[in-house]
């Protein structure tokens, strides 16, 4: 490749020499030395080929980086090809969205669909759901929220342990878990009124990490790290999903069927996707509302709301709340799906997990987070191959989708309401 | 004396020890134009942001009479209460909703009305007829201040991209979504050429006349100032220095000392 003009090689060989000591002060305890237990206990081997092939690497590796930054057009060529495609989805939502409902219909009888490519989509769901709810607090209303999974926690719990001690079915305990999630929702929201962007953010991420510490502790209720085994299983208008029902009727009875596990997976998927679209569908609704309009307004400029009299106190708690509630559901739904929960399934990289799928889908877009849910659960699962560069490929795909579209896949903002014609996005 | 629209009587204003009003009374009329003015750090954004309820002041009472004759205590109430109770302001650093859209930023402004036509948002959720007479009522509201300050071919476009004079005149429109009883601008005319800030009196006068509402006004264009103004209150360092129509804070002498900077023995120039 001839080098573009320009370029600067005094500056890139230096860069590229800066990065390499980096390089080697870091790898040298992390890739030069290694304890491996020997005949005499532990004992320190030394791997000097690998540290001076990682300095190489990152050497080598910075002066293309430099080159290629020198090559900007064919880079910002392949960013402009990301921003057509968000192009058309943004001006195709419609059909798009209907597309997609209908492919999600379809997909469990599909020829190509077994078990796990269902079950892989229902946990797609799962998070598509996850972010449209987080979408609420952080989307629409601007409050940078590292704890969601704390809600998903609570909605889990509540459900797992409603159901476990009085038997409670599925759908008793989904409402009242969305309103347990809710009312966390208001506590959380309550002391952490007047923080704002990264304060609110440590908050947040803390509150996280208290719920699941007490769900760890707290074995008497909680069971600790054990977890709670046994969680009932959804129920079909109280036919039940087992070969051999302790009760009444079971489903392939009932239908005639001959019984197949899948059964009960394929209507765990369309229970989520029935969640996931009410989901959708009260985002959309709630957005044109004033409720919804005064969340984007506070995340806008909070003084000028004041000004206006809206109450900022009231419209805070509200998006958390209704942002918990959301989660509290998918929290229930993920416990009668996996019928065992632990502490081990609410660490803080879930939160991050949900929280970079609306910051990728693009801040408030719901095919957004869409997409972006489907890169971030669907990517890894494909790359299980290259297991050990999974969260490489992972962290990779995320840098590039950052310097290409830095406000998310697909950040546009339609207004919610327009003079003359009504209405704004589907 | 004619029935006041807002009196404020001894306010004041410390900041630690910085005392940024001092024993400020003055009132204000109902359909007329009160200015405050005077040189920069004489307190006069203060006395809006005490007004307006985002400062607790002091010392002192601020009480507003509505079209109704309910009198509201300003200096116990939040600033969203003060709002609701028909006081509406706007910023002297423009504080719009940049990425919404123009009538999304009038239509916001009008948020307690449509909240309560929502029932809590479950009337707006089931999309019931009455929820949306109240929005289209609404929409027909903003339209009509759109249509007062010009930008109805700007409506759906973000409130961020418009230049910076239809900004301030958006804002104002905004305010008056609101249906208040006092408008406070916090220098409406800044950075305004002379075309639109005669745009901007004939705006306001209008207000005044047909809508009824009281204006309170802090400026430095003293055309806007002189041409439109009923009442002038003159502020130097937190003192109230004069007191009347324009003609009389034209000619009073503490006026002119505080502007030109005349120095005496005793006080300084500033």
């Amino acid at each position: 490749m001839a080098a573009p003009s320009g370029v600067d090689f005094g500056r890139i060989l230096r860069e590229a020499v800066l990065a390499a000591a980096v390089a080697a002060i870091l790898g040298l305890p992390l890739l030069g030395l290694r304890l491996v237990s020997g005949t005499k206990g532990l004992q320190v081997d030394q791997r000097w080929d690998w540290l001076v092939i990682g300095v190489l690497a990152v050497f080598f590796g910075r002066m293309a980086l430099a080159f290629l930054r020198g090559a900007k057009p064919a880079f910002a060529k392949a960013g402009e090809g990301a921003g057509v495609v968000g192009q058309f989805v943004r001006q195709q939502q419609r059909p798009l969205g209907v597309a997609a409902l209908g492919f999600a219909l379809i997909l469990p009888f599909m020829p190509f669909s077994d078990r796990y490519v269902v079950d892989v989509t229902t946990l797609v769901l799962i998070y598509v759901m996850l972010g449209w709810g987080l979408n609420i607090v952080v989307g629409l209303a601007g409050l940078l929220d590292l704890g969601y999974v704390a809600f998903y926690a609570v909605g889990a719990y509540s459900f797992a342990l409603l159901g476990t001690t009085f038997d409670w079915s599925f759908w008793v305990c989904l409402p009242i878990a969305g309103l347990c999630a809710a009312m966390f929702g208001v506590l959380l929201g309550y002391p952490v009124l007047r923080l704002r962007g990264d304060y609110l953010a440590i908050v947040t991420l803390g509150f996280g990490e208290i719920i699941r510490l007490v769900l760890t502790n707290w074995v008497e209720f909680s069971g600790g790290p054990n977890g709670i085994p046994g969680i009932p299983r959804p129920e079909f208008f109280g036919l039940e999903f087992s070969r051999n029902p302790e009760s009444g009727q079971s489903f392939h009875e009932f239908f005639g069927l001959s019984f197949s596990g899948d059964h009960r997976i394929i209507f765990l998927y369309f229970i989520i996707l029935a969640l996931a679209l009410i989901t959708n569908l009260f985002v959309l609704r709630i957005r044109r509302l004033p409720v919804g309009r005064a969340w984007e307004a506070l995340r806008e400029d909070e003084i000028a709301c004041r000004s206006l009299g809206i109450n900022p106190v009231n419209t805070k708690l509200s998006a958390f709340a209704l942002g918990a509630m959301f989660g509290g559901f998918a929290g229930s739904f993920f416990a009668t799906r996996s019928g065992f929960i632990s502490p081990e399934s609410f660490t803080f990289i879930e939160s991050a997990i949900i929280l970079s799928i609306v910051v990728l889908g693009g801040m408030g877009s719901q095919i957004g987070v869409v997409l972006a849910a489907i890169a971030i659960i669907v990517v890894p699962e494909v790359l299980r191959e290259f297991s050990e560069f999974r969260m490489l490929a992972f962290g990779g795909a995320m840098v590039l989708i950052m310097v290409w579209r830095p406000r998310g896949l697909l950040a546009h903002r339609v207004p919610t309401i327009r003079l003359g014609a009504k209405g704004g996005d589907p | 004396m004619s029935k006041s629209l807002l009196t404020v009587e001894h306010l004041t204003m410390r900041f630690g020890g910085l005392l940024a009003i001092d024993d400020l009374s003055f009132d204000a009329a109902p359909r007329e134009i009160t200015a405050i003015i005077g040189p920069n750090g004489a307190g006069k954004t203060t006395v809006f942001n005490c007004l307006t309820g985002f400062y607790k002041p002091s010392v002192g009472r601020l009480t507003l009479f509505d079209r109704s004759d309910r009198t509201f205590l300003l200096e116990r109430m939040d600033g969203f209460r003060i709002a609701r109770a028909g006081i509406a302001r706007t910023f002297q650093n423009i504080r719009l909703f940049p990425a919404m859209s123009v009538l999304e930023n009038l239509v916001v402004a009008q948020h307690q009305k449509l909240m309560r036509a929502s029932v809590f948002s479950v009337a707006g959720l089931l999309g019931l007829a009455s929820y949306r007479r109240a929005e289209a009522a609404a929409v027909d509201l903003a339209r009509y201040w759109l249509d007062r300050v010009g930008l109805v071919d700007d409506a759906d476009r973000a409130a961020g991209e418009l230049p910076y004079g239809a900004q301030r005149r958006l804002e104002i429109a905004r305010a008056m979504c609101t249906e208040p009883v006092l408008l406070c601008l916090d220098e409406p005319a800044a950075g305004l050429n002379p075309r639109e800030s005669a745009e901007l009196n004939t705006l306001l006068l209008d207000i005044r006349e047909s809508q009824g509402v009281g204006l309170l006004l802090i400026e430095h264009d003293m055309s806007v100032v002189m041409e439109i103004s009923d009442h002038i209150v003159v502020l130097d360092y937190g003192r109230k220095i004069a007191d009347g129509t324009p003609e009389q804070v034209r000619n009073d002498p503490a006026v002119i000392r505080a502007y030109l900077g005349e120095a005496d023995e005793d006080e300084g120039a500033a």
